[in-house]
This record gives structure tokens, sequence and C-alpha cells, in this order.
């Protein structure tokens, strides 16, 4: 156990490593910091000394390190546009797009187990083709149009619900969250629910495939032999496994998620990181952009890790060497 | 059908590929299948439109002499009073023709899809023959990649670089170069499904006698994965490239959505959903919604269609 944890780490570390080298090298290549901080009179001679006292003229190794080890210390860099460190700016919106993930999958968890294990346990049912005729329908409508019909309905046609922004916000324990007033549930419904739509339809068929499949196998029939409880055999016995590489996907697509929360926050102007990683990149914010990049591929290496070994610890028949 | 079997009865003439065709699991399931039938149709539709594009289309959506201001925003003529007869399905915001536009906006969509899927293929067909075929380290080092490739969402690799490369290139120059960004980042970013769909069936063949037979003769081990070994994965391969065509499309509006992808003076069918969202509060529907059901139906009719055939075809496909 203790190697298959000490290798996912090492993976995780490595793809750090690889993060921290792309988005250095992005920020090498992207823009002048000099045009950001002087003007059009500074001679070129001066621009040469103060390049050689930033350090711009150093190696690209030595560069580097430099880079990391701001990185290290939570120092990425000064927006150009905020005028402030980019990592605070990001953080601060950081809040919002969790927000925004939690209702989605509060939606996707509340829908996708009940509606795949009725649709396995009665596929010839009415009920269950409708489930699965929408679904392949809801895995064709991209997620942006979604949104942008959830808008035309509820908040143009009928005026239900907001058409943009987070609502009120509280402030708790340092930390803004629109979850706990009315008005702020109220704008998140919409935007998870569009942010949903997208992941639901794959749910709802994995957990189906799998828990037929699992309903074929010889302990389910052996259980039945024993004359268990339906309920019992359904829930305990074929549940159990069924979520087995559910949540392998599962964690996949939380990576898949936040990228859709870049079109998601478009759409609803939702003041989210990805709304503020668009708007970066249209003012050519190159330190936003990094800051933006790091987390990201932080959040991605560590929900990713965190599901592997979570996976390791649940299926005992996973080869604890860390090879498949 | 019944009088194409009586031809080939006769035993002296081989039958035609045509005729064999007719006789396998395939047609018979499709002849069966209204669904499939109706979506295949459907999709056949779709890629005459786009062939036909600029022999179909009134107008010349990239011609500035054919575009009218004063045309802009013209409700589809159907049913209100102020659409122009001229302009079935309206106009946009710029005083195009909506159905020009959309033709050809399908065809630009249709083919990012395909060549996108066409670099993935090749990418993911060569590295999983590899990796399969070699096993070992080969293997384990690049499966290894491909997970770490697919951790990371298609969508978020692409928004990045594209996002990268638009702040550094200016928007000027990325746009005429957005068509071939858009096929090699979706090509790219997509590779690992295919190869871990050929190793899990290279992994199966290899086990197979006419694999030993031909390692015996002393054929070449590039001839055993590309000739021998490659025609008999060919079913996971088609069970996918239609999923992959649509989830490349899909990609592609969304990133031109947000204004990644094709420009608005050579709209695919996402740039124009979202050049028409800005007009959607002030009543405009038409521009948004028209090309939305476009993208929604062709996404859909290959879905379907790759659902049929992975019913049809059966093959072991592999599971995340």
């Amino acid at each position: 156990m203790i190697a298959f944890f000490i290798k996912r780490l090492a993976q995780a570390v490595l793809v750090m490593f690889v993060i921290s080298l792309i988005s250095f090298s992005i920020q090498d290549n992207l823009g002048d910091p000099l045009r950001e901080m002087v003007g059009q009179s500074v001679s070129e001679a001066e621009r040469q000394a103060l390049r050689d006292e930033l350090g711009l003229n150093d190696p690209f190794l030595v560069q580097y390190g430099r880079f990391v080890k701001n990185a290290l210390q939570g120092d990425l860099g000064t927006s150009y546009f905020f005028k402030e460190p980019a990592l605070d700016v990001i953080l601060g919106k950081l809040p919002a797009t969790l927000e925004l993930v939690f209702g989605a999958s509060l939606i996707i968890i509340g829908l996708s187990v009940p509606l795949g294990v009725y649709s396995a346990i009665n596929p010839q049912s009415l009920f269950s083709k409708a489930v699965m005729g929408i679904s392949i329908v809801g895995i064709s409508v991209p997620v942006f149009l979604t949104a942008i019909g959830l808008i035309y309905f509820f908040s143009i046609e009928l005026g239900l619900m907001p058409s943009y922004g987070r609502g009120d916000t509280v402030e708790i324990l340092g930390l803004e969250t629109s979850l706990l007033t009315a008005d702020g549930w109220s704008h998140l419904v919409l935007p998870a629910v569009s942010l949903a739509s997208i992941m639901l339809p794959l749910f709802i068929r994995l957990i189906r495939a799998e828990m037929m499949e699992v309903l074929q196998s010889e302990y389910v029939k052996f259980a039945w032999a024993k004359g268990l409880m339906t309920r019992r055999i359904y829930f305990l016995h074929a549940l159990k496994n069924t979520m087995l590489p559910v949540i392998t996907v599962g964690g996949v697509q939380i990576g898949t998620m936040v990228a859709y929360t870049i079109l998601t926050e478009t759409v609803f102007q939702w003041p989210g990181m990805g709304f503020l990683f668009l708007e970066a990149v249209n003012r050519v914010d190159t330190p936003l952009i990094v800051a933006y990049l790091i987390v990201v591929g932080a959040i991605f290496v560590i929900t990713n890790t965190i599901v592997d070994l979570i996976y390791g610890l649940v299926n005992p028949t996973v080869k604890l060497a860390g090879k498949k | 059908m019944t009088t194409q079997n009586t031809t080939s009865d006769l035993p002296e003439k081989a039958p035609s590929a045509w005729q064999r065709f007719k006789d396998t699991h395939v047609w018979h399931s499709f002849v069966k299948d209204r669904v499939a039938q109706l979506s295949f149709t459907i999709f056949m539709g779709y890629v005459l439109m786009a062939l036909f594009a600029p022999a179909i289309a009134p107008f010349d959506p990239y011609d500035p002499t054919q575009i009218d201001i004063m045309n802009s925003e013209l409700p589809p003529s159907w049913n209100e009073e102020e659409g122009d007869p001229q302009f079935w399905l309206g106009t946009d915001a710029q005083g195009r023709d909506l159905w020009s536009t959309i033709l050809h906006g399908t065809r630009i969509s249709l083919t990012i899809g395909i060549c996108a899927v066409l670099l993935q293929a090749t990418i993911g067909i060569i590295i999983g023959l590899i990796a399969g075929y070699r096993g070992g380290r080969v293997d384990s080092i690049l499966m290894r990649f491909a997970d770490v490739q697919l951790s990371f969402s298609t969508m978020m690799v692409a928004i990045v670089v594209l996002a990268v490369f638009q702040a550094s290139f200016g928007t000027e120059l990325y746009q005429e170069l957005a068509m071939l960004m858009l096929v090699l980042v979706i090509g790219i970013a997509e590779w690992p499904q295919y190869a871990r769909t050929i190793r899990a069936s290279v992994l199966a063949e290899k086990k197979k006698e006419y694999v030993d037979a031909a390692r015996v003769m002393g054929l070449g081990q590039m001839r055993i994965m590309f000739r021998h070994i490659l025609p008999n994965t060919l079913s996971p391969i088609l069970v996918i490239s239609t999923v992959q065509v649509a989830n490349a499309i899909i990609s592609e509006a969304s990133l031109s959505f947000l204004g990644l992808g094709m420009p608005v003076s050579q709209p695919s069918l996402g740039s124009l959903i979202s050049s028409g969202f800005e007009y959607i509060f002030s009543g405009a529907w038409w521009i948004t919604v028209i090309p939305g059901v476009v993208l929604v139906v062709l996404v859909l009719v290959m879905n379907l269609l790759g659902d049929w055939l992975r019913d049809v075809l059966n093959p072991k496909l592999y599971k995340g």
C-alpha cells in the first residue's frame, strides 16, 4: 500500500513539475514585463539596465529556479490589471467556482444514482427507455446551449430566475458565500443545472451499464439463490460494486467540470475563476493566466491523486504495485 | 434484396463487395432499425449540405459586397411581418443571410470535426498498436502518458492552449490560423481515447494463432502490426470514431463560443451561436436558436449512429 501511495505521489509531483515548466515558458514568452512597467520615453540603455536588474537576461534555468522558489512561497507575480498579487485574485474567485461545482455535483449525484439504478433493474420499462432517450439528447447539447436555453425560458420568457451574476453573499469565516441567502440560491440554480446537464447523462449511462453487468455476475446470482431480500441484493451487493468504476470516472470528470465552469461562467457572467481567466486572456494579463494554470493544474492533480488513493483503498483487487 | 440474393446464387460468380455487405449482420440490423435509418439519412443530408454549401447557398457570406447592413437582424420570413422572403431563415446581426451562413458554418464544423478525428485516430492508432504489440516498458510508459493526458480534460487543455496562442499571436493573426489550430488542438488532446481502445484490442488479438503464424513466417513487426492486427481492430475504431466526431464538433463549437475558435467573419456553427447570444435579449432569437438546433441535431444523429454501431458490432471498448 505504501509503495502504491509513494508511486502516485511521485507521479503527482512530476505532473506538477511539467505544469510549472509550461506555465513558466508561457510567462517567459508572453508579453514583455518591461512594457508594463516603463513608458515610451525610457531609452534602450536604461531598458537594458532594468532588464539586468530584474534578471530577465539570466539563463533559462536560473530564471525558472527563481520562478519555482517564488511559486512555492505563494508568489506568482502581480496581476497587470488588478495591481494585486495574482494568486490572491484567483483564490478570491475560487469560492464562487466551487459553489457552482458543488451545486452541479449535488444535482448529478442526487439524480444519476437513482435513475441509473432504476433503468438497470428495469431495462424494458417505458420510464427507463425515456431516461435513456433523454440522456442521449442531453449528451448532444453543448453546455453553453443548455445555458442559453435556460436563460431564454426562465429569465426572459418567464422572468422567474435572474439571468446573470451571483446574488447576495454573506461572509462566513472570511469566505464569501451565496449558499446561505435565498437570493444566492436563486442565482445558483440555472448555472448549476446547466453545468450538471453535461455530466448527468454520462453518469446515468455509466451507472446503468455497470449495474447491468454486475447484476449478471455470479455472486449476485448466488445472492438470489440464497433467497436474500430484493432490496438487499440491489442496494447492498450490486450497488456497492457498481460504484467502484464510477468513482474513477467521477474523479476524472471533476477536472472536466472545472473546464466547463469556464463556459457556464461566461454565459451567466458568474464571477468565478473561469470568467476571470477569459478576461485575463483578453487583457494579456500574463501573471493571472499563469496563476490560473497553476491553481487549476493543482486542483486536477490533487483530485486525481486522491481518487486513485481512495480507489486503492476501497478496491482490494487493485494491484498495490501501482501497475494496472 | 430478395432479387439480389437470387443473382448471387450462381455458384461460379464470386459475390461483389456490395452483395457480401448485404449479408452481414450490420446490414440486417440496419434494415430493422428505424432510428438508425433516420439518423443515417439526416447525417447524409448534413454531409451533402456541407459538400455543396457554395452551390446551395443563395448568398456568399464571405463576400462583403453581398452583405448589406440594412438587412441586419431580419426575422425568418415565414411568420413575422418584417421578414424578407429573400432570407427565409432571416439574417444575422451583420446582415448576412442566415441560411447561407448556416450552410457554410456546417461545412466548417464538419471539416474541423472530421480532420481533428483523423489526426486523433492516426496518433492514437500508432501509439496503441506499438504499446499493445510491444508491451513491457514501452507499453507502461506510453499508457502512463495517456493516463496523465486524459486526466486533464480536453476542454481544459484546448482552452488553455488556444488562449495562450491567441494572447501571444494577437487576434488578427490568430483568426487566420484558427481552423488549423482547432484541428491540431482537438486532434492532439484526444489521442488517448484511441490509443487505449486499440491497445486493449491488440492485446486480445496478439494471442491469436494468425499472429503466431505470421511471426513464424518471418514477417516484420511493422507488417504484422499494420497489415494483420490493425484490420481486426477496425470495429472499435469505427465505433469510437462516430462518437469522437460528435465530441470534436461540440468542442469546436464550445471553443468558438468562448471566442477562441472560428472568427465571426468566417463563422462555424459555434461562433454563429456566440454572435447571436448578444442579441437574444433584444428578441432576435433566431440567430442563436436556428444554428443551435442545426448543431444539436447533427451531434445527436452522430451519437445515435455511434450507439447503434456499438450495439451491432459490440466491440470490447476500453472502460475508464
